[in-house]
Order: C-alpha cells, then structure tokens, then sequence
C-alpha cells in the first residue's frame, strides 16, 4: 500500500501508484482536475504526493510517448497559421507544466535526436534552460556558468535606451546613451524579447594585447579618438521637485524669490538664476548647491515669531538646491498642481557623461573592467590597413576564467563586420566556429582573428600577432562621477561628534572593523589611534571621586560637582564617542568611574565601573 | 660534547640539543663544529619565534578567517562509491569553533587490533554487531488495516535471520520502545495496535512512522556502517557515532579509534583529547579544501577553546564571556546584559586588551604601542609640563 498526500496531508493509500498517477495525470488533460495541480511519486519513501498549494514555479515540457514527442510538424504548421493556440496544446496532451516535484519522475530529453523510448518529456529548446537576459549572451554554452550570470547582471546594469518618451518623463536616476546600436552579434532570444527596440551598447574594435600596463587587472584602455567621436557617451537627468504644502492654520508654502527679510537668506548672487516666478529657467548652467526653485516656508514652530520682529522675517528660506557633488544643465522645467491643487514645480536636470578613467564597461560574458588610460588617438596600435582599436583589453583576464565565449565574439563580430551581416550566436545553435574562421579567410584575413600591428608610439612592428576584432561593449551606471568623493575635515554628528557618513553631504570615509584589524596586525597602533581622532575630546576628571569633573573657561578654574573645587582635577584626551556611553551609563543608573594613574608609572590607566 | 651541550640548555628546546647531539655523534662531528651547528639552530629558533608585541589573536584570526572565504560549498562526491557522507567545508569549520553539541554527521573511525585487522570477516562482525537496527530496518511491508485500526508489518525473514533475530524479541523491544500500544508477534508479522479505542486515521498514520523508528539492536545512535581498507588495514567509518560504548567492544584498537564529535571525546577521554580533537577536525577541513593554514594558528584557537577545562566556542555564551574586560564583552553580543551584570558586582576593566584601548582612542598595547617612553625629570621643570599630562 502506498500513502497518498495532498500538500503535505495525509489523506489515503492505493494500491497501485502507476495506475493511480496515470489516471490523475488523465483528468486533469481533460480539466476535470485544475491545470495547476501535480503529482508525483517519491520511490524512496513509497509515498504519493499530490500538490495544489500556491507558489510553486512550474515550466512547460513537450511530451513524449513510446519514444515520439507528441508536437508534430502540423501542429507547429497549425500554430504559425493561428489555427492552435498555446493553451489548446495542453489540452490536447501536447504539453504539459511541471513543478520541481513532478520533474523528479520525469526523464526529460534535451534535444528531439536524444529521445529515446524511456523518455517522458523534451525541452522545447535546450536554450530554455537560461532566463531571459542569460539568454541574450552570446555563445552561452562555451563559457563558465558563473560568469553568465555576471554577464546577465552587467546587462541589467548597461546604460542605453530604456524607454522612448524618456524626454516627457521625470524618473529619477535616468542615464541615456548618445549612439545605441544593436549587437553584431546576437541570439535569438534578442529579437524575440525585442531587446533591438531599445538596445543598451555599442559594436566596437577590441584588441587583446597589453599596453604600457595600464590595463592589468581588468582595468581598459581606451582610444581617446574614439570617445571623441562620442563612444559610450551619455547623459544623465536627475528630476528635483519643490511642492507648495499647507499647513495647519492657513499657512503655506510660497514658490518665489525669496526675500531679503526671510530666515535663512542667501544672497542676491544665489537667486540670480531664477525667474520672476521663483523657479530657474531652461538650459541654465548650474554648479553643485545652486538654488533652482526659490521657495519660502512658515516657521516651523510659533515659537519662533518673536515679539519685535516683522511678519515677513518668521518665514524662513526652504529652497531646493543641486545635490552636492552633481553639476549640470536645466533640462526641462514644468509647472502643474498636485492632488490637494497646491501649485507643484519640477525641473530636470542633465549632465553629459564623457567616458573618463575609473568609468565601468563589460562586455556581456562577465568581464567587467574600468577605465585605466584614455590614449591619444595617434599613439594607439594600428593594423596594416590602418585600423585602430577602440579599446585594449587585457589578455590575462581570459585564461583562469574560462570565457571562451569572450574570444569567440570578439571572431564572430569581425566576420560579420567584414562580412555585413549580424552573426547568430544562440546557445547551443550558433553559427559553428570553423564556418566564422572560414569566412575570415575568404574575406583575405587570417582564420584565428589575429593580425599584424604597428606600436602607435614608435610606428616598430609588434612582434606577436595581436587578436582584434569587434565587440558588443556595454557602459554600465557606475561612474566615477556619481562616486568620486575625498575629504579632509567637514561637519560632524551632533551626538556622536564624529564625521557624518555619505558622499552627498560630504562625509567622512569610514575606517572600519577590518581595516581597524589590519593595522592592529601589522602593530600600527599609533597610527591606528591617530585615524581615529576624529572625535577626540579633552575631559576633567575628578581624581577622588572618579567622576567627570567641570572646567569653567571664564574663569579659569576647575571643579568636581561633588567634591568641590578644593581637589586635584586632570585632564585627559579620549574619544568623544567614550565620554557619551559614560554619560548615557549614567542615565541608565549606573555610575562609571574613571581611575587614572600616570602614564609613566606603569603605562595603564584604568577605568571602574560601578 | 656534553659541555657544549650544557652550555645550550634553557636556551634550545631539550628535544633539539638532544638530536642535535645524538646526530653530531653518528657523523663524529668535532667540538667546534657541534657548537656552529647548535649556535645556527638558535638562530633558526630565534627567527620562528614570534616577536613581542606580535598581535598574534587577530594574525590567527585573519589567517584562518581569510581561507575560509574561499571554501567552496561543493563537496566532492564519489558518484557510485558506498561513502558514509560528512559535513565539509565551511559548515564544519563553523560547527568546529562554534563547539556545537549537536552536531550535523557524526562519524567515527573505528580501528581493530592488530591481530584481526587483516581478516575481513571478523571486521565484518564487528561492524555488523555495532549498527543500529531500526524497525523500519527489517520490514518489508506496512500496511494499515482499516477496519480493525491496526498497523500489519510484515518482516523481512533474511534481514531477521542475518541479526540473529526472532518475532518475539522484536516484539519485546518495541513493547519498550512505544507506549500504550498492544504488539502480538506471529513468525511473519508483527501487529501494531493503539491501547485507546478512538483512534483516527491521522493517529494511526503517526504511530506507524513512530514505530519505523524504534530501536532494535546494535550501538544507539549508528546508523551506518562501512569496512575501508587502507594500508592493508581495516577498518571501519561509520555515520553515527558512539565512542562510549563502541571502546568496551573487545576486538577494537582503542588507542586509535575516533570520532568526530567534540562533546563525546570531552566526556569520554578528557579535555587534553577534546583539544587535539579540535585541531586535527580543523586541520582536516582545511586540507581537504586544499588551502593551507599554519597549525600554530589552530593551536592557538584549540588552546583558547579548551583552555577553561571544558570546551567553549567562539561564541557569545562561548570564550567571549571568559573575557575579562567589560567593554570587550560589550562591544561583542547583547551589550546591555554585560553592562549591567558588571556594574552590579562594581567590575574594574583594566584597558589591557585591543578593543578597550580602540573604544578610549587609546594607543592598543600591541606593536608600536608598547613601549613607553621613560625621561628623567629635572627638578624645577616640572612646571613646563602641561597639566594632567606628568603627574605624582
Ligand atoms: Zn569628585
């Protein structure tokens, strides 16, 4: 007798499981069961489980009786004409979806040759087993797994033509690119998906070589002629927006140029940009923390009226400024109302993106790199025929990571460049190598891609054949200009009195857990307590009582709340973030105590709490 | 030679000027020529000993946690081969230092004495006699009666007749191993029937796959056992593991046999063994990851695990509560729960540990912040000091 579950419930036994799975599997072909059931037989455990629950991820499969899968040439004839549609496929049997369950009793054939008598089901494409952006790569099956899936990422990160209207919309976080092309070479799925209605990077000449050693560990040398012409150019929009709300007791906010009386004036020089309206106009050239809406709001708290001043003076200066760090141009600048018919401005700003040196590429096989050299056109490598590369790609980059996917673009895109026509480079059915090495040679090239080049420095000869040929490259989002940060000294936390943390206000750079750990390794400890001075802070402390003593600038003197100013008080230099867990022990109910001896003594302080 | 011997000793270890010597003497080495040889493996000494004020926690825990990084998830299986399956690779390290109790693949390796070895029918019998048989073991068949409300199972004869086994002994062991229920054996089934009369289908299900469990014969808690021949040697790798009464088998090398799991050795051989367990299951994860950690490194974690007598893991109710400083402990786990407890008792944290000085942005007192500075005062410039700096 064999068990029978329904989601994981016990709920009876049979006595045979064939006839059994059989007969479910027949109902619910002919909808009798839902469409969405399945069931499968656990051989290891002689229990049948049927599942129904929600959230199971399924896939079509072809079925395959005696050794002959079940799709015919006529249904597929059927299905071009729009005879047969993809659901009456399973209701005819043809097709059926399975769960990761039911697949374990499935023997599922990859290709239409290999079926074999005990098969149950075949794949409609061996490609299937890739998702969607995986399956954009090209010659997917002659590279590593891993680094498809870091080719199918990169390609989520390309910048490109995401959407048609971009100009009348107002996302944040937008990077356009200037000359998007469709790739050389492509598979299938690229068309189907209609990746070709907004593609997202650039053909261009790649050489393998090494150049003055400015491409070692994936970094990229590029030809400067090149990103002159406008390779990989892009531009960047950023919408800002400033709202008219209201507030409790008939106050608002007001879109204006500010005026002179109100709280937190800048100068006149700062609102000069904006228009009568208070809001900038288009294609003005703004700097970091330029005002582009002038807007003005009631005070925060009534508090803050006080009793001599003028009404206009309690307002105070609310006006929206560039984000720090991002210069840029007035894109675009639209007035309209929100929901409660308060008026709403937003404007868009646009920066042009150059490729500059630390700018992320990759090509689609996982091998992403950033920008080391930008070259002079006139000292790049040139073949016979004068061609120059676009970029130089390190050529130790390819053997430990085993992306023969990569080379074999870089062959395919120079037979269809030369050749004039897009290469297919599907998985698993691409156009063979030894058909791109053939076309090369009848095109007067040599069959493995490589050719002779000349060093654009010395005009010498390069010994070794250099491999050169076209490439689909993609620029992706990470750019050094949205990155770039640096600081010396700059605001601080109110709390902590240590740096604030982030680019956009200009914070500090973290030495963390482990970089702190490093330097503890290597016996840094002086330098290690000097990176960490930032917050250092002198405090009094009182040498009988322990507690923090209290040192009176005015008057020069020092005192224990406690013990008086009759006492030996000391000064000592610790970090502020310190003194504030004493404080907050303090307001815990627990009473630190500070015990100090000299340094010199025996080289430690302590410290008791109590 | 003995001289030039005396004149090294506390300053080599003995074991060294020993070999030293005994070696000196086989190649009839002169006096002066002993001295060179013993005076170059000072130097060589001097040179591996870690210098003062080496910060050698965090180098061990960089040297090992860096490694570790790079272990790879896929564990090599023998397609086809009988394995017993263990935990590799990062799940073990972690189940290693963190001193877990439970751990996921017991397993030991049992060695039999010398005399029997070489003959594989008496390691046979060994390892049969220590499996542990289940009920589900030795059934071929259960079914469950409906209308009577009793589970059937009919016995598997050969299995029986292999373990020495009869109907009525199995039907005693499982009267033990489950309560409130009837057994009646017949000499090819057992019945199973609950002792309360309402029993639903669900109930009756449940018992079924509790009695699959119950306990038979052989070592609790073996599961599997396997004979391997290595060297011309053998032996056997079970999954499972039982070293308390796997040693009282008679035929068993005991000098040699282990196991894997920390907590038994503890109970069973003692601390000194619990840390060299530690540090061969250490050093056997990281060789056979193929990456390369120096054994001092897994010396000093297993000194540190084991130090306290019994074995603690590197864990917050593991070595981080031996710590003595306050803001050490804190600055781990649950900072809260070792504030409080200190300042009940009125602990004094002396600041001699790195993470205390690092809180104070004090200079940690390793490396460059050792060693102090001493000046002799001259009387009447004390006044230049600035204040709170020199002091007494
Ligand atoms: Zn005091």
């Amino acid at each position: 007798m064999i068990d029978v579950f329904m989601d994981e419930k016990f709920i009876g036994e049979v006595e045979n499981q064939e006839d059994f799975l059989k007969k479910v599997k027949d109902e619910r072909q002919k909808g009798k069961l839902p469409n969405t059931l399945n069931i499968w037989y656990n051989d290891e455990l002689k229990e049948v489980h049927i599942e129904i629950a929600n959230g199971r991820v399924r896939r079509p499969l072809i079925v395959v009786e005696k050794g002959k899968s079940k799709l015919t040439a006529e249904h597929l004839k059927k299905l071009e004409a729009n005879e047969l549609t993809w659901k009456e496929l399973f209701s005819q049997g043809v097709m059926e979806y399975l769960d990761a369950a039911e697949e374990e009793n499935a023997y599922v054939a990859l290709n239409e040759e290999d079926v074999t008598a005990e098969h149950t089901h075949m794949e409609i494409s061996p490609s299937i087993i890739l998702g969607l952006t995986t399956s954009l790569v090209p010659f997917a099956n002659f590279g590593q797994s891993s680094r498809l899936n870091r080719g199918s990422k990169a390609q989520k990160q390309a910048l490109g033509f995401y959407s048609a209207n971009y100009l009348v919309r107002m996302d944040t976080d937008v990077n356009i690119l200037h000359y998007p092309q469709n790739p050389l070479v492509k598979s299938f799925m690229y068309d189907v998906s209609k990746q070709n209605l907004h593609p997202a990077g650039q053909n261009i000449i790649i050489a393998l070589m090494s150049y003055e050693g400015y491409n070692m560990q994936d970094a990229l040398v590029f030809n400067k002629g090149s990103i002159d012409l406008g390779l990989a150019r892009s531009t960047y929009y950023r919408p800002y927006k400033a709202e008219e709300l209201r507030y409790a007791g008939g106050l608002i906010d007001e879109i204006c140029v500010p005026d002179k009386e109100v709280k937190g004036y800048r100068s006149e020089e700062d609102y000069k940009l904006l228009e009568d309206d208070g809001i900038i106009f288009p294609e003005s050239i703004v700097k970091e923390d330029d005002v582009i809406i002038g807007k003005t709001s009631p005070p925060r708290f009534l508090g803050e009226i006080d009793e001599f001043s003028i009404a206009a003076n309690k307002r105070r200066e609310s006006s929206i400024t560039m984000r720090h760090g991002e210069p840029g141009k007035v894109d675009f600048v639209m007035v309209t109302e929100n929901e409660e018919g308060m008026r709403l401005v937003k404007t868009r700003l646009r920066h042009q993106r150059i490729p500059e040196i630390g700018d992320k590429f990759a090509s689609r096989h996982g091998q992403k790199g950033v920008v080391g050299l930008i070259v002079p056109e006139a000292d790049m490598p040139f073949t016979v025929t004068g061609v120059k590369p676009d970029l130089i790609f390190s050529p130790h980059s390819i053997p430990s990571r085993m992306t023969v996917s990569h080379l074999l673009e870089v062959l395919a895109g120079k037979t269809g460049a030369l050749d004039g026509r897009t290469i297919d480079a599907t998985t698993f059915s691409s156009e063979p190598e030894h058909d791109l090495r053939k076309t090369l040679l009848e095109l007067g090239f040599r069959e493995d891609g490589t050719e002779t080049l000349y060093n654009g420095l010395t005009g010498e000869k390069l010994k070794a054949k250099i491999f050169i040929g076209n490439m689909y490259y993609l620029r992706l989002k990470h750019m050094v200009a949205n990155k770039l940060h640096a600081r010396a000294s700059g605001r601080i936390q109110l709390l902590t009195r240590q740096p604030i943390e982030g680019r956009a206000k200009g914070g500090g750079l973290r030495l963390g857990e482990m970089e702190k750990d490093c330097l503890v390794g290597h016996g840094a400890s002086l330098l290690l307590k000097e990176r960490f001075d930032s917050d250092i802070t002198r405090i009094q402390v009182c040498e009988s009582c322990g507690m923090l003593a209290v040192y009176d600038n005015f008057k020069n003197t020092q005192f224990c709340h406690r013990c008086g100013g009759n006492i030996v008080i000391n000064t000592i230099q610790i970090s502020y973030a310190f003194k504030l867990l004493l404080d907050e022990l303090r307001a815990l109910g627990i009473g630190p105590k500070l015990n100090l001896k000299s340094k010199y003594d025996d080289g430690s302080r302590t410290q008791r709490s109590k | 030679m003995e001289t030039v011997a005396k004149e090294f000793e506390g300053k080599l270890p003995q074991k060294i000027i020993n070999e030293a010597v005994a070696e000196a003497k086989k190649r009839s080495c002169s006096k002066d020529q002993l001295k060179k040889i013993i005076q170059y493996l000072k130097e060589q000494y001097d040179d591996a000993r870690i210098t003062a004020g080496e910060g050698i926690g965090i180098v061990t825990a960089e040297s090992f946690g860096e490694p570790s990084t790079q272990m790879t998830l896929n564990v090599f299986h023998f397609a086809g081969v009988a394995e017993v399956s263990v935990t590799q690779g990062l799940p073990r390290l972690i189940e290693i230092l963190d001193a877990r109790k439970e751990i996921k693949t017991p397993s030991m390796e049992i060695y039999i004495k010398k005399e029997f070895n070489k003959d594989m029918n008496v390691v046979k019998k060994v390892a049969a006699s220590i499996k542990e048989t289940k009920f589900a073991d030795i059934v071929t068949e259960f079914t469950i009666n409906l209308s009577k409300l009793q589970i059937e199972a009919t016995l598997h004869q050969n299995r029986i007749k292999d373990l020495k086994l009869t109907p009525d002994t199995i039907a005693k062991a499982l009267g033990e191993g489950l309560k409130n229920v009837i057994v009646t054996s017949s000499p090819n089934k057992i019945t199973l029937k609950a002792k309360d009369a309402e029993n639903e289908l669900m109930e009756i299900y449940k018992l079924k796959e509790k009695s699959k469990d119950i306990f038979i014969k052989g070592i609790k808690g073996i599961s599997q056992v396997l004979p391997v021949k290595k060297d011309n040697e053998f032996f056997i790798v079970t999954a499972g593991s039982n070293l308390k009464e796997v040693l009282e088998i008679k035929e068993i090398d005991e000098t040699k046999t282990s196991t894997n799991s920390l907590f038994e050795v503890l109970a069973v051989l003692g601390i000194e063994a619990a840390r060299r367990t530690v540090i061969n299951e250490a050093k056997k994860v990281i060789e056979n990851q193929g990456l390369d950690v120096d054994i001092r490194h897994i010396m000093l974690i297993a000194d540190i695990m084991t130090t306290s007598g019994t074995v603690k893991g590197i864990t917050r109710s593991g070595i981080t509560s031996g710590k003595s400083s306050v803001l050490a402990r804190a600055s781990f786990e649950t900072p809260i729960v070792h504030i409080i407890n200190a300042s009940l008792v009125g602990e004094e944290d002396q600041l001699n540990s790195v993470i205390e000085n690092v809180m104070l942005n004090q200079p940690v007192p390793l490396g460059t912040g050792l060693p102090g500075l001493v000046a002799k005062m001259i009387k009447g410039a004390e006044k230049g000091i600035p204040k709170g700096k020199a002091k007494k």
